[in-house]
């Protein structure tokens, strides 16, 4: 039997997406018995909203004020701490889950399985490296306990109308005072979230200022999409960071994905590989974003992409 | 603060667009340009900053790696670096490993802080940062990108999913760094000229008596599912009946 244990994600008042990804990651393991750690402060409605998640079994609530914020070095030893008894640990590869995992599994003494994106057996998964140019299928020695990050956008969401049992935890662990939380600032949006949007618009480099990235945000809001931007316009300042989307972004997998004045460099496109339909609007015909666009339009984004608005508003 | 030792990978540039060998066995790496992990190169920028800045003396550079690590080694020395230390050894090693090799430097050189790049843009892990963090029971700042440096504190701003989040971190600590901490610097003619001049020692890692964790084993590689090239619409009226077509608007 598999015995996995998911480390919640959450924003301190209700459940990040991520983690239904993981449990469903975790329900491709076979005979699996599945539980979910939430490290909160006050987090009974977040352990409630965990319960709720079909397939789990148990949701092990350790509330705290020392858990306020993620912070790795604090959640690490209570993790550990909690860890006996498991054959797998799952986070998510979101920052939050690739900054906490790999303490996790340097205290356990294993090395982890990055970006999870297909479950061959309990120990044999699928995951991509260069940019994911290349797939490579990796076994975890079968003695020692599976750490893993799981790659979102491969899986989809399980369900929610279970209702597993929640239990208060206390552990015995050394929580270090070293680090410390000061401040998060966090992009106000009324947008869809980029994660979880159905819709994605992006705009690249061409945009050529903030005030021209406007366009891109009139679109996505009459496609009621969500808002991306490649690495060149975030560095550029026209955007935010939390809009990169790439290799070293974030990873999407929307049913639609509208790259505008993007060039397509490999870094951007491991991040929409997974998109339902991609379209492409750019001058340059022989750009490689055309090599992966189901539908393609050479032109003046400036002049295609107030017209698509309107036409899609109309 | 005495030391600053940096990480320097070497990998398959990131321009390359790599091909996995015909019998997938691993990527094809023969004649094919390799370079400094691009965010280790952001990483050693960081450290010649703050040694200009007078907040560090010595700045570091190490590679786990055969001996043509050397020439990244030297590419780091011409940026800045002071010193070099390459850690022989003829296999790749996974993280845990690497970070166990990077904890017993840290003892034999005293460092009080490490910067390591996110991950290496070949495996793309990003394991080895946290995982010295823990071995050496000390702060880690991962995905960087602005660091300031207040006496026996760094407070670090962290580019995650939300947005910017700042912690402070007592020194000694690991930190790795993200794409938008800063622009490293390029190596003018005289400065690697200058660099071979300078030290670049080479430690057998049997030397280190480092115990080697058991690895993840790679099985198989393959190319990933490729996409289809679509079509080209003529224009916006073709581009939006196509996209109602598929009930996308
Ligand atoms: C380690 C590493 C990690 C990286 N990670 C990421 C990542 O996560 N995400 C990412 O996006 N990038 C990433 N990059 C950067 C990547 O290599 C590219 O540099 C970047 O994606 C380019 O952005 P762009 O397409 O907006 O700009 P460009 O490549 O400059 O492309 C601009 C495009 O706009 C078109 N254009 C110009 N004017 C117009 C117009 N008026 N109308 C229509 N089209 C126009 C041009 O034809 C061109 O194709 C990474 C790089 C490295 C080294
Ligand atoms: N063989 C190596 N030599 C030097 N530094 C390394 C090596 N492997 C990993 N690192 C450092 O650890 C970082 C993260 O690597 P990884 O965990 O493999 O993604 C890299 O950016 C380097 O700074």
């Amino acid at each position: 039997m598999s015995k996995i244990l998911v480390i919640a994600e959450h924003d301190g008042s209700s459940l990040n997406l991520s983690t239904a990804k993981c449990i469903a990651c975790a329900t491709k393991l076979a005979d699996a018995k599945i539980d979910v750690a939430v490290f909160a402060e006050d987090g009974t409605d977040i352990a409630n909203e965990a319960a709720q998640l079909d397939s789990v079994s148990k949701v092990l609530l350790v509330d705290s004020p020392s858990n306020r914020y993620p912070l790795a070095a604090i959640i690490a030893p209570q993790l550990v701490a909690m860890a006996d008894g498991y054959s797998h640990l799952l986070g998510p590869s979101t920052t939050f889950g690739k900054d906490l995992m790999p303490r996790v599994a340097a205290l356990l003494g294993v090395n982890q399985i990055s970006d999870v994106m297909t479950v061959l057996g309990t120990h044999k998964f699928k995951r991509p490296i260069y940019a994911g140019n290349a797939i490579l299928t990796v076994e975890a020695p079968d003695d020692r306990p599976v750490v893993a990050t799981v790659r979102t956008a491969s899986f989809s969401a399980v369900g929610s109308g279970n209702s597993a049992i929640v239990e208060q935890v206390s552990l015995d662990a050394d929580i270090p005072d070293h680090t410390r939380f000061v401040e998060l600032q966090a992009g106000q949006s009324d947008r869809p979230d980029l994660q979880t949007a159905t819709k994605v618009v992006s705009g690249g480099r061409a945009l050529g200022s903030s005030e021209n990235f406007d366009i891109i945000f009139k679109l996505a809001d009459a496609l009621g999409a969500g808002v991306g931007a490649s690495r060149a316009a975030v560095d550029a300042g026209y955007v935010a960071n939390e809009m990169q989307v790439g290799q070293t972004g974030k990873i999407i997998a929307p049913d639609l994905y509208i790259a505008i004045g993007i060039s397509g460099a490999i870094q951007h496109l491991t991040g929409i590989k997974d998109a339902g339909t991609i379209v492409a609007i750019n001058k340059d015909e022989d750009a490689p974003i055309f090599e992966v666009a189901d539908l393609g339009i050479v032109g003046d984004l400036f002049q295609i992409v107030p017209e698509l608005e309107k036409a899609i508003g109309s | 603060m005495e030391r600053v030792l940096v990480g320097l990978k070497r990998v398959v540039d990131y321009n390359v667009r790599v091909r996995i060998r015909s019998d997938g066995s691993g990527v094809e790496t023969d004649g094919v340009k390799m370079s400094i992990n691009p965010f280790d190169e952001i990483a050693l920028e960081e450290a010649l900053r703050m040694k200009e800045r007078g907040e560090a003396n010595e700045v570091v550079v190490v590679s786990i790696g055969g001996s043509e690590c050397q020439q990244q080694l030297r590419t780091g020395l011409a940026m800045g670096a002071d010193r070099a230390i390459l850690v022989e050894t003829a296999e790749s090693v996974n993280p845990l490993t690497g970070a166990r090799i990077f904890l017993e430097l840290i003892k034999r050189e005293a460092a009080e802080l490490v910067l390591l790049g996110k991950q290496a843009i070949d495996d793309d892990n990003n394991q080895t940062g946290q995982m010295l963090a823990a071995l050496w029971g000390r702060p880690q700042a991962t995905f960087a990108s602005r660091i300031e440096l207040n006496g026996s504190t760094a407070k670090v701003t962290r580019e995650v999913d939300v947005g910017l989040e700042t912690i402070e971190v007592d020194l000694p600590a690991v930190i790795t760094t993200d794409l938008r901490l800063n622009e490293p610097r390029y190596v003018k003619l005289p400065d690697i000229m200058k660099a071979k001049k300078k030290p670049l020692d080479q430690i057998p890692v049997a030397d280190l008596a480092v115990e080697s964790a058991a690895s993840i084993t790679a099985v198989t590689f393959e190319p990933p599912e490729q996409r289809q090239k679509g079509i080209i619409v003529k224009d916006v009226a073709e581009l939006v009946a196509a996209l109602k077509d598929k009930g996308l608007v």
